[in-house]
């Protein structure tokens, strides 16, 4: 109960410095850029939109800092974000909205994939130490997980898209279509899913691979294993009920975090294949000087991070009691 | 290049040593001699690992590149003298660009702002894990829980959007800025890994003697524990490089850079929107692509091949050879 008490304080806590890192930032930057953002956007929108701008942003106000601060944080809790300016006079909320089922679905489904392959594959290849899988794998894997996500997707486009014309790389459908639940638009959604998906997949299995043969290599040396072997049970059933089933725990950690930074974890992917998820709006806010959008989707995504820690901290400490005295 | 940092150098207590056989002088042979045998297995480890030889030599390599680009490449990198879109030829090693800039020029000016920002941030935030992962753990109790803290929660907050907001309120991040924000953001991970080691030294004997001794702290701290650690901050600095390459050719890909440096990131932008594809220019895209790969790879190998001098147990198997005849 303590522990889980003191993770919460953890989590208030890391979500206080995110929000206050939202409302500093801009206050603290050279040449005040919030002031450029509104000269920019005045005309295009409404008085009342302005004058809640320079409010949201310390310019031309007479407020003090901290009630400035006050204001800002009430606005937060109650999820006043405000308006967008780069889509005015759409809300800061209503893009949102629309942005997180794509990325859910794209980043999250591939995710979960990644960790499915990697672990087996790493499984397989700690076992069979020494063949010829085990051998190449390790620098293959070293390699790929240092390619950047956003140029394994342009080789990819270049590849399968652009000569051999295979599969589409624009957007999340085609633009001719109308969503609705029909077979034609589903299939059409996933064929414009592979590309992405597959530049996340090559990018990320590699770290699940060489984390799980690591661990496993360290377990397969355990005298439990040893001890299983000389009893004479099946090779399968050591190396997963044995050896497999405790290598996994600290991965399953790795896991929900990983699951947790799912929404900012492939910005620049979305953004090579104009996927229009949550990464796809935070670089178009950033690239309008659309602050209120950009702010919004900040603390959306640290927001998934620490929910997926707490609850990751909590799973670990109800599965493993000896880490419920270490946090 | 995961938001997650992958291939983690797990701490290892090992290196401290038994500190059997260390003179009984004020000097502190102990801990200089066990810096000093750390970086001989280095050395040891790039001449006889195949990972680490590898990634060794590409480093050089492309140290060489970025310290005399001006003798393999004659041309002005940014010169858009040339026709556009040449195929490669004995004039343009790999062709010119859609902007009529000559490519070899440009792949092999690029290296200088990668580099340094890769040595610069790499250095930096390892010296700030350095200062405050050991500085918790030796220093203890309320120090301790402050910059533990900070640690922590710096660690939780997303790195490359964060990275991305900052850069965005910038505007076009030159190569100092660049430095400078992805340092500031990016020390919490291993200063975390340096903390756990350091704490694992806390009770061994030799700083207990030199305690006994009546050193002072900050002593104590800069000439018995971090020479203790060579191992792990040298790993460390190669994981922040990593990390520093690809974070800021990313952020100068998605336009957050300062657009006049001439940089392998800078330059997949300018084929993006110059449209490489559409017009057939795929070495544009390819060749400054390839050089961020390779030297991620360099970094990246080098730290894998220390991890498995670190724990032997990940080191590749043998077959023993089976000799055939006398």
């Amino acid at each position: 109960m303590r522990f889980a008490l003191r993770r919460l304080a953890f989590f208030a806590l890391t979500l206080w410095a995110a929000l206050t890192l939202n409302f500093l930032l801009p206050r603290l930057m050279p040449g005040n850029p919030a002031v450029a953002m509104i000269a920019k956007f005045k005309g295009g929108v409404s008085p009342q939109a302005l004058k809640a701008l320079e409010i949201q942003f310390g310019v031309e106000t007479h407020k003090s800092l901290v009630s400035q601060y006050g204001s800002y944080i009430v606005n937060m809790a109650t999820g006043r974000f405000g308006t967008s300016l780069s889509q005015y006079p759409a809300s800061v909320g209503h893009i949102v909205l629309n942005a997180i089922p794509w990325t859910l679905g794209l980043v999250g489904i591939t995710t979960i994939l990644a960790f499915i392959l990697g672990t087996s594959i790493g499984i397989l290849s700690a076992w069979r130490r020494g063949g010829a899988l085990d051998s190449i794998m390790p620098p293959t894997f070293v390699i790929t997980s240092v390619i950047p996500y956003f140029w394994l997707g342009l080789v990819l486009i270049l590849v399968f898209g652009v000569q051999l014309k295979w599969l589409p790389y624009f957007f999340s459908y085609d633009y001719t279509l109308t969503p609705s639940f029909s077979a034609a638009f589903i299939g059409n959604v996933l064929q414009h899913a592979i590309l992405p998906a597959a530049t996340l997949l090559i990018t990320t299995i590699g770290t699940w691979i060489l984390t799980m043969r690591n661990t496993m290599i360290t377990t397969l040396a355990e005298d439990y294993v040893r001890m299983a072997r000389a009893k004479g049970l099946p090779n399968r059933r050591i190396m997963l009920d044995y050896a497999a089933r405790n290598a996994i725990l600290p991965n399953l950690t790795g896991f929900a975090m990983s699951l947790g930074f799912v929404l900012g974890g492939a910005i620049l992917i979305e953004y090579v294949f104009n996927y229009q998820g949550v990464g796809y709006w935070l670089l178009a806010a950033v690239n309008n000087e659309d602050f209120p959008l950009m702010q919004a989707l900040f603390l959306l995504i640290t927001l998934a991070v620490l929910v997926a820690i707490l609850i990751s901290d909590i799973a670990t400490a109800i599965l493993d009691p000896r880490t419920r005295d270490a946090g | 290049m995961a938001m997650i940092r992958p291939l983690s150098t797990a701490a290892t207590p090992g290196e401290a040593g038994t500190g059997l056989g260390a003179p009984e002088s004020r000097l502190p042979a102990h801990s200089r001699y066990v810096a000093v045998r750390a970086l001989q297995r280095m050395v040891t480890a790039i001449r006889s690992n195949r990972k680490a030889t590898w990634g060794f030599g590409l480093l050089v390599f492309f140290c060489l590149v970025s310290a005399f680009p001006g003798l393999i490449a004659r041309d002005e990198p940014n010169a858009m003298a040339y026709p556009t879109a040449l195929g490669p030829s004995a004039h343009h090693l790999l062709g010119t660009t859609g902007l009529g800039q000559d490519m070899f020029a440009q792949v092999i000016w690029g290296a200088r702002p990668v580099l340094l920002i890769a040595f610069g941030a790499g250095i930096a935030a390892t010296g700030i894990a350095v200062l405050i992962g050991v500085g918790a753990a030796y220093l203890g109790g309320f120090w301790d829980g402050g910059l533990n803290l900070l640690t922590d929660v710096l660690l939780v907050i997303p790195l490359f959007p964060l990275l991305i907001i900052i850069a965005g309120y910038l505007h076009s991040a030159g190569t100092l800025v660049m430095i400078f924000v992805i340092t500031v953001t990016g020390w919490s991970y291993t200063a975390r890994q340096l903390r756990a080691q350091a704490l694992s030294l806390r009770n061994r004997d030799f700083l207990e003697a030199a305690r006994v001794r009546g050193e002072r702290r900050l002593y104590i701290v800069v000439v018995e524990i971090i020479p203790t650690m060579t191992s792990l901050i040298v790993a460390s600095f190669l994981t922040n490089a990593l990390y520093a390459v690809l974070f800021s050719t990313s952020l100068q890909f998605i336009g957050l850079g300062d657009p006049t440096i001439v940089s392998w990131g800078t330059m997949l932008r300018s084929a993006e929107n110059n449209e490489a594809f559409q017009t057939g220019q795929a070495l544009w895209i390819i060749a400054p692509g390839l050089c961020i790969v390779a030297l991620g790879a360099a970094f990246a190998l080098l730290n894998y091949a220390f991890d498995e001098i670190g724990n032997p147990a990940l080191r590749p198997l043998r077959r023993k050879r089976v000799k055939q005849s006398g």
